[in-house]
């Protein structure tokens, strides 16, 4: 079985980087690559009660333009190489969740785009690559 | 359903003559005014919501209302038939709060915690600082026992009124939902052969939950923040109605200019607010820790005393269960709204979640703030204070400790009665889009009378409001509540569905990975 390399993509440019550089060392090592963008959602955020009623019609919602808007795009862009990838949407904690998804798929290798925040803002907010590098079991590709 | 327009324009008449009547108050305070042209108006319905049931003058010795009769024996009623379930369903409650059972194929739905919450907010308001002082300052110490009854009691009710708020809700092509006691009292009877009884209810219902909106969920909040406020701010001291209009600003912003940003914060920091309050009044009372004992055998004694305050231990009975209901509006119907939009596998989940509310709401922060009343001895009549009622009471025991109390209380007050007034204006624009459809216009009357009616509570004294908030509450329960003995056979059933499908592990425990 070939291996398999994911790529977290977030509809930035270095986002995109990060999926073309994974496909181009997916080419040489005859690697699949699966992609997947998370909907950071906690399961503890109040909602006021319009936000209550609505909740499942936005899921759909959220759902279709992270999937269009997003993953679709980067997946055309591929295909049009005449590479195949797929892709997925999920809700969660960016870090745990793309932690999971490796899991899941027992996937030898991780690719996320940089996005450049400044030093404040990550001493503030951290920063995902940051984050998922203390924590992911397999080695990670951080593309600039 | 539609309802014609006669119907729309008498309903607005009805609910608006303080409005018109208050312009014409030459030489008396705007507040006076307001307060002299609604009573007329009130007083007649509050008598009739609380008449006494016959013959309880003459076998109880006190007259006892027969709207807080029907509360008490429903709630009695539902957890009996259901097998105290507030008890044996507790821990599973408290599982699914926690997220053991939530589906990962799920995430991004409202989790059990986030229903939980948005009730919440909602149900602990000004009912759990003042009501509690008005409850105290009549019925006595004794008056917490029976709350505290009331509010395990109430449990049940709830747990029945959220299980069909959510099996009879209407789903629409988009994914949006609308519920609560309108829909399951028309289309639950319906199934039953009543659907005309059914229509009558939901009907009825629909009216009072717009005037419990307007009454307890608006003017009893705006009055009672108006009245903290003006403690700490004394230029409020007689212009209610100022406070009042700065209010209705700040709700009419959210709520027609749309602006979620002022409620989002003060919905996040409800809770908050909550935990320092509860957190304040545990310090009162480690402060006054040699008076606990002393306190819990006032609570006792006045519960079954022959004489207490006023008219012996069933007046403790009567402000208990009067203010617990008021306060976690179970058997009320209105948290029902809120639970039946949550996407759930089985409509009983939102059971075992709602029966939480009454228990956090009443057991634990009503209890708090009758605890501090009591042990500070506060509700002892003395001197110029001896007549102090509501918010009053309670921010006089909270000062009692540390003066500095009064701004956490005040605080409190404003922010508690702002996320009512949110929750509230939404259950009455449910109730208001059941009666007269939904449409632009429509909904912008209701939310310009809610504005309005904001003003109107900040302005009048605690009296009439309070007998105007009650009023309207408990009549909601009368239909409501009619439904519940109907449907009760059809919750059992979907109990008995949800158990023997969670025995049988169609429900993942997904922490015991089970």
């Amino acid at each position: 079985m070939s291996e398999i390399y994911v790529v977290g993509v977030d509809g930035s440019e270095g986002s995109v980087r990060a999926v073309q550089y994974a496909v181009d060392q997916a080419f040489k090592t005859n690697a699949a690559v699966k992609i997947i963008h998370v909907l950071e959602w906690s399961p503890y955020t109040f909602l006021t009660n319009e936000e209550l009623a609505e909740r499942h019609k936005r899921r759909k919602q959220e759902l279709e333009r992270a999937k269009t808007a997003i993953i679709d795009l980067v997946v055309k862009e591929i295909n049009e190489q005449g590479v195949s990838i797929v892709g997925e949407v999920r809700y969660g904690n960016i870090v745990e969740q793309l932690q999971q998804y490796c899991e899941e798929l027992d996937a030898s290798h991780m690719y996320i785009g940089r996005h450049g925040g400044g030093a404040i803002s990550t001493r503030i907010f951290g920063s995902v690559p940051g984050a998922l590098v203390q924590v992911s079991n397999i080695p990670i590709t951080v593309v600039p | 359903m539609r309802i014609s327009k006669t119907f729309f324009i008498w309903f607005i008449s009805i609910f608006t003559p303080s409005v018109v009547l208050a312009q014409d108050g030459a030489g008396k305070s705007f507040d006076q005014v307001i307060s002299e042209a609604v009573a007329p108006i009130i007083y007649p319905f509050v008598g009739a919501v609380f008449s006494p049931m016959p013959g309880s003058e003459a076998i109880l010795g006190t007259a006892f209302p027969w709207i807080l009769g029907w509360l008490v024996i429903a709630a009695l009623v539902f957890t009996v038939y259901f097998g105290f379930i507030q008890f044996r369903g507790f821990k599973h409650s408290i599982e699914l709060v926690r997220g053991d059972y939530l589906d990962p194929n799920d995430a991004g739905e409202v989790t059990p915690f986030q229903a939980l919450c948005t009730a919440l907010s909602g149900t602990v308001g000004l009912g759990n600082i003042a009501g509690v002082g008005v409850a105290v300052a009549i019925g006595g110490p004794g008056a917490t026992f029976w709350m505290i009854l009331a509010g395990l009691l109430g449990m049940a009710a709830k747990f029945t009124e959220c299980i069909l708020g959510v099996h009879y809700r209407n789903e629409y092509e988009d994914g949006s939902v609308s519920g609560g006691p309108m829909y399951y009292l028309s289309k639950g009877l319906s199934e039953r052969g009543m659907a005309g009884f059914g229509k009558f209810l939901a009907v009825f219902f629909a009216i009072c939950c717009i005037g419990g909106a307007f009454g307890g969920g608006n003017m009893f909040q705006a009055n009672q923040s108006a009245q903290q406020i003006s403690t700490i701010i004394p230029f409020f001291a007689d212009k209610g109605w100022l406070f009042g209009l700065i209010m209705a600003v700040l709700v009419g912003v959210v709520i027609i200019g749309g602006i979620k940003s002022i409620a989002k914060v003060t919905e996040k920091v409800v809770p908050f607010m909550a935990g320092i309050y509860v957190g304040s009044a545990l310090l009162i009372i480690l402060f006054n820790i040699g008076s606990v004992g002393d306190a819990f055998a006032a609570i006792i004694n006045g519960a079954f005393a022959p004489v207490a305050i006023a008219g012996g231990a069933v007046g403790a009975l009567i402000q208990g269960f009067k203010r617990a209901a008021f306060s976690n509006e179970a058997g009320i119907g209105s948290a029902s709204i809120a639970h039946s939009a949550v996407q759930t596998k089985h409509p009983v989940t939102e059971g075992y979640v709602a029966l939480l509310e009454p228990f956090i709401d009443t057991v634990i922060i009503c209890t708090m703030t009758s605890l501090v009343i009591v042990i500070t001895g506060s509700w002892i009549p003395e001197g110029a204070d001896g007549h102090l009622a509501g918010i009053a009471l309670t921010s006089k025991a909270f000062a009692s400790t540390w003066g500095g109390f009064v701004y956490v209380l005040a605080l409190a007050a404003v922010l508690f009665a702002f996320s009512t007034m949110l929750s509230w204006s939404y259950y009455g624009l449910k109730a208001w889009t059941y009666l007269f459809g939904e449409g632009a216009t429509a909904e912008l009357v209701f939310k310009l009378l809610f504005c309005v009616f904001v003003v109107i509570g900040a302005s009048m004294s605690l009296g009439p409001v309070i007998d105007f908030s009650d009023a309207m509450i408990f009549t909601m329960a009368i239909f409501n509540i009619i439904g519940l003995y109907i449907l009760m056979p059809k919750v059992k059933e979907l109990l008995r569905d949800y158990q023997s499908r969670l025995a049988a592990g169609e429900f993942k425990n997904v922490r015991k990975g089970g």
